[in-house]
């Protein structure tokens, strides 16, 4: 048939002369490029030392974040748990009390909020569903860790260091 | 026999056994390491300054192991496989001559364990013996991937016996000797046999290849077809002999290379070197020219290891039995043509 394209490229299959049958040849190429290899700058990331480059969009670790007056944005109407499609997210609600105006934006905030970071499949789904802004993937690598537990983070971990900590 | 030729003896051979052993210790993180370089990439470097700690940290990691042996095996010869197979690796260096004669504390001590008169033909035999180890293991594993590679590793090692036991045949028509000893010394200064063996020098560096199962040759344990090969079923410090004796053996047959086809010990302007440094030390600087000709060999394997893809099966045997056996009878039957021409019948 006809090809439409120029594109198809017909190799011819000789039988192979002597030097090529002897493979020698073919040996010793191949084995002078592996050694031009060895002078190469690495390719290597050293990473916990030295960080790749992230791209823009990236998501990380969680953060809560907190609004210009240094208030939890963050007022626990679970969108973010309905939204995750591995179930890492839960939290508790809590009522704000008299005089913790300046901890909490909204009169209802989360007491606990916890995610899974072993369940966490970093989609990006909680940060697209809050309401509130409050909750971005815009951290660092999760690290490694030695027990199941430990992977569960909670708010000591999640909630952004207050302003007054930051600006110190 | 006086008591000093014995503690001559005893320390020798325990500054040679715990020499190949440092060697081939250290040959797991050269072959790491080139393997990095190879591909552009770096390699160990956590463990102690540029990873030189990592050999011991892989030792206390094996040793830490759970050891498993499965319940179907056999339990004996599941033991004697990797005991056997680091066994015959060590014994192999018992008859390289690694220096001239040295003066020391005013005596003349020989740097060899032993030179026995047939010191080739005890290489090949130990060489042969080496595959038992990998045979038993395989087998008494119980398992059809350990048999499978057993197989091969038994069937490979004859075939490249065979070419290898030719491609000698040429090289003692040459020295008229099988001392090891004698051969060396026959290669005084640059004399050396590769400049009149060149074919049997390839021949013997392939079958080599094929006797320690490095790649392109390491079928027994070719991981993509046959899991682990004749290892599947170990774990734990009998995992780590198998393992440690390809390298001793790896260090063995570039020092059995080095002595018969690159002069072992010697060196140009020997004589001169000889003289300068006096013998204590003269002869010290030949073993040292020794071991780094065993070392660009063992780089040489390595690099090669991490350049050539792995044959197929019938392509090894072809390569065995239709190439390298012609060629050796070949180089046989032309060497003697020539020694015959030379000396006038």
């Amino acid at each position: 048939m006809e090809a439409l394209s120029n594109r198809k490229k017909v190799l011819e299959q000789k039988p192979m002369n002597f030097w090529e049958r002897m493979y020698l040849p073919a040996i010793f190429k191949g084995m002078a490029i592996t050694f031009r290899h060895m002078f190469k700058p690495k390719e290597t990331v050293f990473y916990p030392e030295v960080e790749r480059e992230f791209s823009e969009n990236w998501r990380g670790m969680h953060s809560l974040k907190r609004d210009e007056e240094g208030r939890e944005r963050c007022t626990a109407c679970g969108l973010c748990a309905l939204s995750c499609p591995a179930e890492a997210i839960t939290m508790v609600a809590a009522e704000r009390k008299k005089g913790e105006e300046a901890l909490y934006r909204e009169e209802k905030y989360a007491a606990t909020y916890e995610i899974n970071m072993l369940r966490c499949i970093f989609c990006g789904l909680c940060e697209e569903a809050c309401p509130k802004e409050a909750i971005y993937l815009d951290g660092p690598i999760v690290p490694a860790d030695y027990l199941r537990k430990d992977f569960i983070y909670g708010k000591d971990k999640l909630v952004e260091k207050p302003l007054t900590e930051l600006t110190k | 026999m006086e008591i000093a030729f014995v503690i001559e003896k005893f320390v020798f051979i325990t500054v040679i056994f715990s020499l190949s052993l440092l060697v081939a210790m250290y040959s797991t993180l050269a072959e790491r390491k080139i393997a990095a370089f190879l591909q552009d990439r770096v390699g160990p470097n956590r463990a102690g300054p540029g990873g030189m700690f990592q050999p011991l940290a892989d030792g206390v990691k094996m040793f830490l192991k759970e050891e498993i042996i499965p319940t179907e095996s056999n339990k004996f010869l599941f033991i004697a496989g990797p005991s056997l197979a680091i066994l015959t690796a060590c014994i192999g260096s018992a008859v390289i001559p690694w220096g001239q004669d040295i003066q020391l504390f005013g005596r003349t001590i020989a740097l060899q364990a032993t030179d026995i008169n047939v010191g080739i033909l005890y290489i090949f035999g130990v060489v042969s013996l080496g595959v038992y180890g990998i045979m038993i293991g395989g087998w008494a594993s119980n398992n059809k991937f350990s048999l499978m590679g057993a197989i091969r590793a038994a069937s490979q090692n004859i075939s490249y016996e065979i070419p290898m036991g030719l491609s000698i045949i040429a090289l003692l028509l040459l020295t008229n000797s099988l001392s090891l000893k004698d051969i060396a010394e026959q290669q005084h200064g640059m004399n050396w046999n590769v400049f009149y063996q060149p074919l049997g020098f390839l021949i013997f560096l392939v079958c080599a290849f094929a006797e320690t199962n490095r790649t392109p040759f390491d079928l027994p344990e070719c991981e993509t077809e046959l899991v682990g090969g004749y290892h599947t079923e170990y774990s734990s410090m009998k995992l780590g002999f198998f393992l440690f004796a390809e390298y001793i053996n790896m260090f063995v047959s570039s020092a059995v290379m080095a002595t018969l086809y690159f002069g072992g010990y010697n060196y140009p302007g020997m004589d001169f070197m000889n003289n300068l440094l006096g013998p204590t030390f003269g002869p010290l600087l030949g073993m040292g020219v020794l071991f780094l000709k065993i070392f660009a060999f063992i780089f040489f394997f390595m690099w090669v290891r991490w350049t050539i893809p792995r044959f197929r099966y019938d392509q090894l045997m072809n390569l065995g039995w239709k190439v390298l056996i012609p060629l050796a009878i070949a180089n046989i039957v032309i060497t003697g043509v020539v020694i015959a021409l030379v000396n006038g019948f």
